[in-house]
């Protein structure tokens, strides 16, 4: 194991040892560990912790975005003053675990390990939030709803590492929320995250727990942008809300739960946080 | 002496909550779990398991694993130098599979090495060439005799009767309805871990494990390793629950038979997967009921059906079986009855004990049809339950009498009574006790509180025809008090218990209690709500049997009649002409040794109508819940349980109370979230990232009322608390979460299966939007 102090060690580590695992908080490597999955041979397993650029997060009034380091943990994303800024981004780290897997856990990990259930990884891909990958080779920026390929795949090449996340600031309501079988630690069986950006008069929506990867649902950003900025009413823009959403999802039958249930739960949570924004607005209709 | 000065109080007798011996190590972490013990030169060992639920073993080949460096054996069915089966009822689970795995996690080889890692390399090195058999999955095909057997023992466990009366009478009112139990873990915290030593001459072994009856083990794993009982000697290990989790045999035998071979002490600790893999869980079941009444709600006649799920092997199915239909009335008079059990074996996961045993089941049918028939009759869910319930001296549909203290009514009344929560609907405006809590899913407006009520029946102790007892010594040494038992301390407190009961007896402050382990005679299982009555019983006697040595050594010293002396508090006092004198100081230089033996009155096996006096005694207990649903989501937060508890005498309040809270935790987690899946005889949940347990988030307040009546049978007048907390939970919070649903949509379906998962509320109201 090593544990580099700077990004560019750990990217001549990334690129100096052909087999290795990447550690951060480790809430979902150790987990895998746990679960039998072997070191392998000659694996070095490369520390995170310890490289402090990764693990603050830096706001940029002017150019109106956040920087988010790999590294920052949930907890991070739970306090003040991070929370008035990016709230669908708080709001999905505090759905994430228990305290200690909040301090544990990074939103650089959920964003590597690209579960569909990923509860950051809903928010980012609802913000357009765009992910700085570096490696010895240079340096790339991609949207994180691109680097996400499928179930716990990215694009991400062996040497790669997500250094930071750029997260726009705007004005105009944000959510998160989810539905699990217990009240708090447990993974999501739907999430959705809304962002509306009310200076571009758009929407967005992202779907978590419904498809390969989390998917945004244009077809119902339309709807709900109508409802919000067109003056549609949302009475009737509701069960129109829904389909859209219903129809974007790809849900699948397992252990958690069934796809029926899922595709119902993402429409329901849609129209929910449609209707706290309208309420946020001042302009319940 | 004199009287001048008033006798000191004691302090921690019965009636008070002593802080417990072992609580400020379990707080700080210093408390060793058998999982933390280890002995010089101890080495590691691990099991292979079989990755199919119906094999055939058709080449076995372990020189692979054994090539490897630092690996100090492997064994397998070959191995096992005495009998390769073991079982609490019938030994018809082998040490290792031969020939045949029948369940997804059966062990097939156990290895010994160095270290973990090496254990887990050998035992990847070891292959094993399955023919694969189709699975018995269908707890319904294997009642069926066409079916072919997957056991030698056959398929039925146990098929059970039970005919009283005239079944054939039709009540004015008849409701029927189909109910399923999911698969519910014990999730005890302490996982399964041992440390077996072996002698030096290798001619026995002594285990380190945390159990839940060192005797019945030792007889176990003796047969399996052909040794005399004598030659293996049990401790128990540190108890992180039980729950009925522990009854059964899982790593005892594999480490002995590693320690033996290798001549090392052998150290084994499962995985929490590993864990769901290696010991019984509650049996799913599909229960049918048919309740009669007359116009007015009065029982005339039940009909039911149950199918238990036994899994692969028998281990304790046929009692969890006859503790189903024997409660198929509930808490409720009814004169006629006709039921029909079995308890069967499939090709899935192994079932067995868990806190309840068999009377969750029937319970979460019984009471979810006490709310149809009210419903059918026009009577309030409460009344028709007081309407019915039962009194001490009613005869059960076994035709056994209930000679137990049975305040029903009372368990009824004064749950009702008890305050409902104040916090409105959707809770105090902060969104995590709303439904979905953290998740930010509900709000208030999407939120529907519901209410509902449940009673049980439970009884206490070990049934038909067992030999139930336990084993206590009591030893007075110069004023110092050692208590001795074999009663496996599982968390719930005993040892807390035992230390009141002598100090109460004796007039003692200084006791202790010794190690637990097979040096004593047998304390009997710690299950069955049972060691407070029998253990407590046999420590009772032994302080007794002291106190009365010391008083007739005392009597004769003063030339009394020994009858003249008693124990006061501290004292021992002379009732006719008032001498007094501290134990303490009375108790010096002398030493007394008493042991007693406490056996509850006998029963009787069923007959083949399902006749007889088969129970010892019974507990009763009401619950009710109130929840909030969000029902378009199908999420339930449980805002309050109230209970009354029919608890005998309470000789520790705390510990009375933490049984009922946590018995409560656990048939929450029955009612809304916990179950095993398994899919084509695989498990699909072994981890608590899946298997989910409720949280503090989760949990409820919950409100007590104990009902103490003293129970004139049980030696300290009280009876067992561990289970009935459990059992109506689970069916209260159900009703609640229907009466929740009915609000909103009158024309719902109403809910028959545990646990309620969101999509279950939503198709329940899919058809009536």
């Amino acid at each position: 194991m090593i544990s580099p102090q700077t990004v560019d060690d750990a990217l001549d580590a990334l690129s100096d040892t052909p087999v290795h695992r990447l550690l951060a908080g480790g809430t979902d490597e150790m987990v895998k560990l746990n679960h039998g999955a072997q070191l392998r041979q000659f694996e070095t397993v490369i520390s995170l912790s310890r490289i402090p650029e990764l693990s603050m997060w830096t706001l940029d009034t002017a150019g109106r975005q956040i920087t988010i380091g790999a590294a920052v943990s949930w907890s991070q994303l739970t306090e003040a003053p991070f929370v008035e800024h990016v709230p669908v981004l708080a709001q999905a780290a505090r759905t994430v675990g228990s305290p200690q897997i909040r301090n544990a856990g990074t939103i650089g990990g959920n964003v590597a390990t690209a579960s569909p259930a990923g509860d950051g990884l809903c928010a980012l891909v609802a913000l357009d939030a765009m992910a700085t990958v570096r490696s010895t080779r240079g340096t790339r920026r991609v949207r994180v709803a691109e680097l996400t390929t499928g179930p716990k795949r990215t694009n991400l090449e062996p040497d790669e590492l997500i250094v930071s996340l750029d997260v726009p600031l705007t004005h105009g309501f944000q959510g998160y929320t989810k539905v699990g079988v217990r009240n708090a630690m447990v993974i999501s069986l739907a999430g959705v995250a809304l962002v509306v950006d009310d200076d571009r008069q758009s929407v967005s929506f992202a779907l978590g727990s419904v498809g390969p990867t989390i998917l945004r649902s244009p077809a119902a950003e339309t709807v709900a942008a109508n409802v919000l900025f067109g003056g549609t009413h949302l009475g009737d823009a509701m069960s129109q809300l829904a389909a859209a959403i219903r129809k974007t999802a790809r849900p699948i039958d397992d252990h958690r739960s069934t796809a029926a249930y899922r595709r119902h739960a993402v429409g329901v949570l849609a129209t929910r946080l449609i209707e706290r924004a309208l309420i946020s607005r001042g302009a319940s209709q | 002496m004199t009287d001048l000065q008033l006798p000191p109080r004691q302090r921690d007798v019965l009636g008070t909550s002593p802080t417990r011996p072992d609580a400020p190590a379990k707080v700080s972490g210093a408390f060793a779990f058998s999982s933390d013990l280890t002995a010089d030169g101890a080495v590691w060992g691990a099991t292979l398991r079989s990755p199919h639920p119906h094999a055939r073993i058709v080449a076995l080949d372990v020189s692979g694993a054994l090539a490897i460096d630092g690996v100090r054996a492997v064994i397998t069915a070959a191995d096992v130098p005495g009998r390769n089966a073991y079982g609490l009822i019938e030994s018809d689970q082998p040490v290792f599979a031969d020939g045949i795995v029948r369940f997804v996690g059966e062990p097939v080889a156990a290895v010994a090495a160095a270290d973990p890692t090496t254990c887990q390399r050998a035992l990847d090195a070891i292959v094993v060439t399955y023919d694969v058999l189709p699975p018995l999955l269908d707890p319904e095909a294997a009642i069926d005799p066409g079916t072919a057997s997957i056991h030698p023992h056959g398929n039925v466990v146990r098929h059970q009767r039970i005919v009283t009366g005239d079944p054939s009478v039709v009540g004015d009112v008849v409701v029927e309805g189909e109910y399923e139990i999911g698969m519910q873990d014990q999730a005890f915290l302490g996982l399964e871990a041992a440390l077996a030593i072996p002698d030096p001459d290798g001619s026995g072994v002594e285990l380190h494990v945390a159990t839940q009856w060192l005797h019945e083990d030792r007889q176990q794993i003796a047969a399996c390793l052909g040794l005399p009982e004598a030659s293996v000697r049990l401790v128990l290990g540190g108890v992180g629950g039980a729950f009925g989790g522990r009854e059964d045999i899982s790593l005892q035998v594999h480490a002995c038979l590693l320690a033996l071979r290798v001549g090392r002490p052998v150290r084994m600790h499962y995985s929490r997967t590993e864990s769901f893999l290696g010991h019984v869980h509650r049996h799913p079941a599909r229960i049918w009921m048919r309740h009669h009444a007359d116009r007015h709600g009065t029982l005339v006649n039940i009909e039911a059906r149950f199918v238990f799920d036994g899994g692969a092997y028998a281990s304790t199915s046929s009692a969890v079986l006859i503790n189903a239909v024997t409660h198929t009335q509930g808490p409720y008079r009814c004169p006629n009855a006709v039921v029909d059990g079995y308890a069967v074996r499939t090709n899935h996961l192994p079932c067995g004990a868990m806190r309840g045993f068999g009377v969750v089941q029937a319970c979460f049918a019984h009471e979810s049809q006490m709310d149809r028939l009210a419903a059918a009759c026009g009577i309030d869910p409460l009344d028709i339950r007081r309407r019915n319930a039962m009194v001490t001296g009613d005869v059960l549909i076994t035709g056994q009498p209930v000679t137990s203290v049975a305040p029903v009514l009372r368990c009824i009344d004064e749950t009702e009574a008890l305050p409902l929560p104040t916090q409105p609907v959707g809770g105090d405006d902060h969104p995590f006790g709303r439904p979905g809590g953290a998740g930010l899913t509900s709000d208030a407006g999407n939120i529907v509180r519901g209410i509902g009520y449940a009673v049980s029946i439970k009884n206490l102790m070990y049934s038909e025809g067992f030999d139930d007892f336990s084993t206590a010594r009591c030893t007075v040494d110069d004023g110092q008090v050692a208590l001795k038992y074999a009663t496996a301390e599982v968390g719930q407190g005993f040892v807390t218990i035992a230390e009141q009961i002598a100090r109460s007896i004796l007039g003692l402050d200084e006791v202790s209690s010794e190690t637990i382990d097979t040096t004593v005679g047998s304390a009997g299982s710690t299950s069955a709500s049972r060691q407070t009555w029998m253990s407590g019983g046999a420590v009772e006697g032994a302080c007794r049997a002291v106190r009365d040595r010391l008083l007739s050594d005392i009597a004769s010293e003063r030339g009394v009649e020994p009858g003249r002396l008693e124990v006061h508090d501290c004292d021992v006092v002379d009732v006719v002409d008032g001498w007094r004198q501290p134990v303490r100081e009375a108790v010096r230089g002398r030493s007394f040794s008493e042991e007693f033996i406490h056996r509850h009155r006998p029963t009787v096996r069923l007959n083949d109508l399902g006749q007889g006096e088969c129970h010892t005694a019974f507990a009763f207990a009401a619950h009710r819940a109130v929840v909030d649903v969000d029902v378009d989501l199908g999420l339930v937060k449980v805002v309050q349980i109230a209970t009354a508890q029919d608890i005998g005498r309470a000789l520790n309040p705390m510990s009375v109370i933490g049984q009922i809270e946590g018995g409560v935790a656990q048939g929450l987690g029955l009612a809304v979230m916990e179950e095993i899946v398994q899919v084509d005889g695989v498990i699909r949940n072994p981890s608590f990232t899946d298997y989910l347990l409720p949280t503090i988030a989760d949990m409820p307040p919950v409100e007590i009322a104990m009902i103490e009546e003293y129970e004139p049978e049980s030696p300290l007048g009280a009876k067992g608390v561990g289970e009935p907390p459990t059992i109506s939970s689970t069916p209260a919070i159900v009703a609640a979460i229907r009466d929740a649903i009915s609000q909103a949509y009158p024309m719902a379906r109403p809910l028959t299966r545990v646990p309620v998962r969101p999509h279950d509320i939503v198709d329940a109201i899919s058809n009536s939007r």
